[in-house]
């Protein structure tokens, strides 16, 4: 299959890739481009693992071609933390123990900032809903929603 | 496989007619890669249509609204002015999925998929919205109600396009609702549905309403009875009870692994009854 060049910017870099015109955006960060921190759980829509924004927009990247991202804006978990500063949605997942296997943390983590960043003070019942395409076989979300609420509320006295 | 973007709607429909192969038209492209993914099917072409002008923006038109092919369900729920004049329209669409799904499918994507359990369909229908197609043969305004044929088939020719959908200007006293029944609270496929929109007299008296069911026959239904139940009421309990009656009437649906034949026509009948409720007091009626 004829390979397909793509010019776009990731975390704020701009990036160049050559993929085929079936190959979903995910396996082009894991595969291409070694940002191995968006994770396939089902490669369908269900699990969110694959979590990452596309021009602002929260998406699973499983369901994006990478050839659609000409010319987009990407961000990635990659783009989360400053240097080794850890972002405080990061810190919090640590502290309050919020993942055990791991495979859905990065997914969750995005979408728990990009809900953050439009509403920085969710109640739970909204968090819940917010985050219901992110799936975790491990925690039973409890402590993922107190690690998110404390994160948010650190976030609004900062 | 090649991937085309083009940047009119009439060069979409030339690379489709012209297309020898199996061809997949991608929008949000939620359905498209689950397909893909699946090896459900292996398009030799695929046309991103999302660099047509106009395909991704949302304006008023004639008092009512022309939406994008390819404008997303969160954008949907993000305009304020759509949500409060079709209520129900916005509610079905942004049931669809995730948030990250939210964050890409389109309702032109979910209508042509032709799942008698898209969520964006009942409400559509109930609302009389039309699409614009676009094909070699040039542009045709269709009732959203025609364009699915069967499970997986629309009525759309070979190279046509939808490019828009059109919700008509509203009549005062007018609002419609959306509800679907699914096992668990999120994330899940229709397993009966139904769209109710109705306009109200100053009296408080129905005098227009269209009801639509869907997930309970090979396309989503019309219901013309429903609405003579309740036109002229103002939504008595007798009228309730004809309604829902109507409803569950016209429900030729399957026994599957989501709802059997029973359930499934029983709660279509209830979901409409709901719905009425629901859109006659947005309309401003009181019970
Ligand atoms: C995790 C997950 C959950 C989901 N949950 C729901 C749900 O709760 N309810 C529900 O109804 N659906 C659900 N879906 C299905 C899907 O998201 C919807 O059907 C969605 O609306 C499809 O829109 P799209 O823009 O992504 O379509 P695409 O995938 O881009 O296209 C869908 C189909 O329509 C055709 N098409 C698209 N646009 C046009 C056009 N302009 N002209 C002609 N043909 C066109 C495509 O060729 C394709 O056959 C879910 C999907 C996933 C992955
Ligand atoms: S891998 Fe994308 S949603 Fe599961
Ligand atoms: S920590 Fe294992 S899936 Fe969430």
């Amino acid at each position: 299959m004829k390979t397909i060049q793509v010019a776009t910017t990731i975390n704020g870099d701009a990036v160049e890739f050559v993929c085929a015109p079936d190959e979903p955006l995910l396996d082009v960060l894991r595969n291409r481009l070694g940002l191995t921190g968006a994770k396939e759980g089902c490669g369908t829509g269900d699990c969110g693992a694959c979590t990452v924004t596309l021009d602002g927009r929260m998406v699973c990247s499983c369901l994006v071609l990478g050839v659609e991202v000409e010319g987009a804006k990407i961000t990635t978990i990659e783009g989360m933390a400053t240097g080794n500063q850890l972002h405080p949605l990061q810190q919090a997942f640590l502290d309050h123990a919020a993942l055990q296997c791991g495979i859905c943390t990065p997914g969750i983590l995005v979408a728990a900032k990009t809900l953050l960043d439009r509403n920085p003070n969710p109640t739970d019942t909204e968090l819940r809903y917010w985050l219901a395409g992110n799936l975790c076989r491990c925690t039973g979300y409890d402590k993922i929603i107190a690690a998110v609420q404390d994160a948010a509320q650190k976030m609004r006295t900062a | 496989m090649q991937y085309a973007k083009p940047t009119t709607a009439a060069e979409a429909a030339r690379l489709l007619s012209a297309a020898s192969g199996v061809t997949r038209v991608l929008a949000g492209g939620t359905d498209v890669l689950v397909q893909l993914k699946a090896g459900m099917v292996e398009p030799d072409l695929i046309v991103d249509i999302k660099h047509i002008p106009g395909i991704r923006t949302l304006q008023a038109e004639a008092g009512g609204f022309r939406i994008g092919a390819a404008v997303s369900g969160a954008e949907l729920g993000e305009h304020a002015a759509l949500c409060a004049a079709w209520p129900g329209v916005t509610e079905g669409a942004q049931l669809i999925g995730s948030k990250q799904v939210q964050g890409r499918c389109s309702m032109v994507g979910n209508l042509c998929n032709a799942s008698p359990a898209g969520d964006a369909v009942p409400g559509l229908v109930a609302a009389n919205a039309t699409v614009r197609v676009e094909g070699p043969n040039g542009t045709r305004d269709v009732a959203v109600h025609a364009i699915p044929a069967s499970p997986g088939k629309t009525t759309l020719q070979k190279g046509e396009i939808i490019t828009s959908i059109f919700l008509p200007a509203r009549a005062p006293r007018s609002s419609d609702a959306y509800l679907r029944f699914i096992p668990r609270s999120e994330m899940d496929i229709a397993v009966a549905s139904a769209g109710v929109n109705l306009t109200l007299d100053a009296a408080g008296t129905i005098t227009a309403a269209r009801v639509a069911l869907g997930a309970v026959a090979p396309t989503v239904l019309l219901v013309d009875a429903c609405a003579k139940a309740i036109i002229g009421t103002k939504l008595d309990a007798t009228a309730l009870a004809a309604l829902e009656k109507a409803a569950s009437a016209a429900c030729k649906p399957i026994d599957d692994k989501r709802g059997t034949i029973e359930f499934r026509t029983k709660v279509a009948g209830v979901l409409a009854r709901r719905a009425a409720v629901i859109a006659y007091g947005r309309a401003g009626g009181k019970l």
